[in-house]
């Protein structure tokens, strides 16, 4: 069964930003899962980040990489942390 | 409370704030910009900050902090922008009847500030390189 398209608004964060180029663009993707927005990204992008040391979250709520996205939705894509 | 700063920190005021007349002891951190990092010497730091989950994750962090080590009161606050080597980046201060929950919740507080809130910190070396702190490494090793 093929995954559907949604249309998804992608945040990037500092070196992803810097990767990507851009702050933020909206995309239509074939993803169920904030993982899948990662993978997909790190494809458009060539981004070598893994997700292991990453975060996300979905209309500014932290989220896990296994959470559902939803059209319309907000997906914040976070690189390793380094307050302090 | 926890707020993102992009002034430089007034750790006196700060703790002036923080007066509480059942408070016994203080406890406070602050994170200063070093001159070096992983054998690299550093000149400036760039800090980047999404505020609206620091601050939202930052009082999760404060609230479990409260539960584990009941405090009177606790304070945080971060910098972001442009840091110069011994500028202040982070400040902590937790208040408690005693010293043991204050020291234990400021402990707490810093290094859960540092595993989690969306913060991301650019060092900038005297070479003229720079490199995402945490994020360079990561790429490189899945890289191998």
């Amino acid at each position: 069964m093929s995954v559907s398209h949604k249309t998804i608004t992608v945040r990037y964060f500092a070196m992803f930003r810097e990767h990507a180029g851009l702050g933020e663009e909206t995309l239509s993707l074939p993803v169920e899962t904030a993982k899948d927005v990662f993978e997909q990204t790190r494809l458009r992008h060539g981004s070598k980040e893994p997700n292991g040391h990453c975060k996300v979250a979905i209309n500014d709520e932290m989220a896990d990489w296994s959470s559902p996205v939803s059209d319309g939705d907000t997906v914040l894509l976070f690189p390793p942390v380094a307050g302090g | 409370m926890i707020e993102v700063s992009a002034e430089p920190i007034d750790a006196h005021g700060l703790k002036d704030a923080m007066s509480n007349p059942g408070a016994g002891g203080f406890c406070c951190f602050e994170g200063w910009v070093r001159n070096e990092n992983e054998g690299r010497t550093v000149e400036r730091l760039e800090y980047e900050a999404y505020e609206p989950l620091v601050i939202s994750e930052g009082e999760r962090v404060l609230a479990e902090a409260l539960q584990r080590f009941p405090y009177l009161e606790a304070r945080c606050v971060h910098r972001i922008g442009v840091l110069d080597i011994g500028d202040m980046a982070v400040w902590v201060g937790v208040a408690s009847a005693h010293r043991d929950e204050a020291f234990k919740a400021c402990r707490y507080i810093i290094d859960e500030l540092k595993l989690r809130l969306p913060i991301w910190k650019k060092e900038h070396y005297v070479d003229g390189d720079s490199g995402w702190v945490n994020c360079e490494r990561c790429a490189a090793h899945s890289r191998d």
